[in-house]
């Protein structure tokens, strides 16, 4: 967790124009191993933007992505799943229709062989997800269940399970807590802190100083597309980081 | 109290899926039951039910197309053009003396490309919505159909070219009567439609399109290409409707102007009776099959009935705005809201 090893995840110069709309200008983030880094800024400030230039979603229209040190080209969501870079999306980005294990594996089923047959592998996507939200202690009814049936934390626990499922280094997340209810946020809040442990760099984008000051090491705020300021939690107050947010040092 | 409400909520959640899968299956039940007491002599003798499995091979071939493609959210209007075109390509160049092997396959590539045009047009040109691109190719295909065959019929095709729409397989080494025989295209609707559900429900690309469906959001998230599947989806379905179109070449023996004209709103409502959402991401291939029974039974029973097809049609509508009722319905106890 010292800043003087190497980031896990590091972003230089990020810039990203829509038209003529500046959205960032200039940003740079890190984050390191076992670190949460909490990003804060009012609606428009670029954060969500900035998530989807480092899950490879958007292109930067200027600036690089270093993951381990090495810099990276993300052209598709693929190249970023494929360096343990995953993105927990504000809409939760769950299918509703298919059941909680066929959602954790979207896009990367496990399939076995029938002759020249690639069929999907029911048997081991339900064991995979039974155990992989065993070691996150996520409680569903089944694996089978469509997600449709969960209630508003059960979905963001799927996703966050969703997103660690395949030895994610990084997990980023885009306001995890916006759309549960009170008792439900503390669940997530407590998967967050389970992540670190085992050695996750995780981003929150959040609005709730609660979030951020429960579970982030580091905060960080946009302004009107640009860094405006950066401390380590035990450096600042709510009161100030709120200010941060409002443009006000 | 809170045991006996958990019990009924547990009960539903074991039911539900089973009702969600076979209750149409019920509905189809039902209805030859009482077609069966309707018309105790005819309707489930052996030459019946393999004329309603003839008058629906067709049918069938394009309401799987339509499924795959609703199942994505998206609609398909061309499929009957699309049919038509490729029948009038198929009888184009049978006329011109092509061997059989070669006239079998033209609808088959001729529909495939025909879906593939249309794929390629709601993605690339990115128009709003698939309604408008394949209300587009429903007036271009059948205007190219007439333009190929000058708006005339054109008949007689051989034998081979019409095996799978006419053929028949004897089955008097199992002690049948002549008259007992099984249609050929009947194993074709069987084939098609099993190799479909596997598809659909085993492999990868059929868990894909039922994902696009459900939140294209959350494919594209996954890596999914979306616009690569939804180019395959549109295709399949030209394809399928190409299979109709050698169905219907090898029923008819003719290749005809108004050949599958407003059979794309036949196929959509097969699609919703079995089940299938417009929003896309439900439905099952044993669902489109039962909606392709049930319209097909509908319309043999009530023939046989001497009942007018002005009729029909005002059972069949009915029969759809019911199906989607009894959908809501159902929805309403098992999705949370």
């Amino acid at each position: 967790m010292s800043s003087t090893s190497n980031p896990l995840l590091e972003a230089k110069g990020i810039t990203k124009y829509f038209g003529t709309i500046t959205a960032l200008e200039n940003v740079n983030l890190k984050v390191h191993a076992g670190e949460c880094l909490g990003v804060v800024g009012d609606n428009g400030a670029g954060k969500s933007t900035l998530m989807k230039v480092l899950s490879g979603l958007y292109k930067p229209s200027a600036g690089s992505l270093f993951f381990q040190g090495k810099e990276e080209i993300l052209e598709s969501p693929r190249d970023s799943q494929n360096l343990g870079l995953e993105m927990v999306y504000q809409d939760l980005a769950l299918a509703g229709n298919l059941p909680i294990g066929e959602n954790i594996f979207l896009g990367r089923e496990p399939t076995k062989n029938l002759g020249f047959l690639k069929l999907l592998d029911f048997n081991k996507i339900k064991e995979l997800t039974n155990a992989h939200l065993d070691k996150l202690k996520i409680n569903v009814k089944s694996a089978d269940q469509k997600v449709e049936e969960l209630s508003g934390g059960q979905r963001q626990a799927v996703a966050i399970a969703r997103s660690t499922a395949f030895n994610a280094k990084v997990v980023i997340m885009d306001e995890p807590t916006a759309a549960l209810a009170i008792k439900e946020v503390g669940k997530v809040l407590d998967l967050i802190n389970s992540l670190k442990k085992t050695g996750v760099g995780v981003i929150v984008i959040s609005h709730r100083m609660d979030d951020i000051f429960t579970v982030c090491d580091r905060v960080m705020a946009l302004f009107q597309g640009t860094n405006f300021a950066e401390a380590t939690l035990s450096n600042t107050s709510r009161d100030e980081v709120i200010g941060w947010i409002m443009g006000k040092k | 109290m809170e045991d006996k409400e958990k019990k009924i909520e547990s009960l539903h959640l074991k039911l539900i899926p089973y009702f969600e899968k076979y209750g149409i299956l019920l509905l189809l039940v039902l209805m030859i039951l009482v077609m069966h007491i309707l018309q105790p002599d005819v309707f489930l003798s052996w030459r019946n039910v393999t004329n309603v499995f003839k008058q629906i091979s067709w049918q069938s071939m394009l309401a799987l197309g339509v499924f795959m493609v609703i199942v994505t959210a998206g609609i398909d209007l061309s499929v009957g053009s699309i049919m038509m075109l490729s029948l009038m390509i198929l009888a184009v160049v049978a006329k011109a003396g092509a061997p059989w092997f070669i006239v079998v396959l033209t609808p088959l590539i001729a529909g495939f490309l025909c879906g593939l045009f249309n794929g390629l047009g709601i993605t690339l040109l990115r128009m709003p919505h698939p309604f408008i691109m394949t209300l587009g190719t429903l007036y271009i295909f059948r205007g190219a159909g007439n333009l190929i065959s000058g708006g005339t019929p054109i008949s007689g095709f051989t034998d081979e070219v019409r095996y799978l729409g006419h053929g028949r397989i004897d089955l008097q080494w199992l002690g049948l009567e002549k008259s007992q025989y099984l249609p050929v295209s009947l194993v074709l609707i069987a084939i098609v439609y099993i190799i479909f559900w596997i598809f659909l429900n085993k492999s990868k690309t059929g868990k894909w399109i039922y994902a696009i469906g459900g939140n294209p959001n959350a494919a594209r998230a996954s890596g999914i290409n979306v616009n690569k599947i939804l180019i395959i989806v549109y295709s399949l379905c030209g394809f399928l409707s190409g299979i109709g179109a050698l169905i219907l070449a090898g029923r008819t023996d003719s290749g005809y102007p108004n050949a599958g004209l407003q059979s794309e709103l036949d196929a959509i409502a097969a699609c919703i009776i079995g089940g299938a959402s417009f929003f896309g991401g439900r439905g099952t291939v044993l669902g489109v099959f039962a909606g392709v029974m049930i319209m097909g039974i509908l319309r043999n029973g009530l023939n046989l009935m001497d009942v007018s097809s002005f009729w029909q049609q005002v059972l069949i509508g009915s029969i759809i705005v019911l199906a989607v009722y009894i959908d809501v319905l159902r929805r309403d106890i098992g999705t949370r809201k």
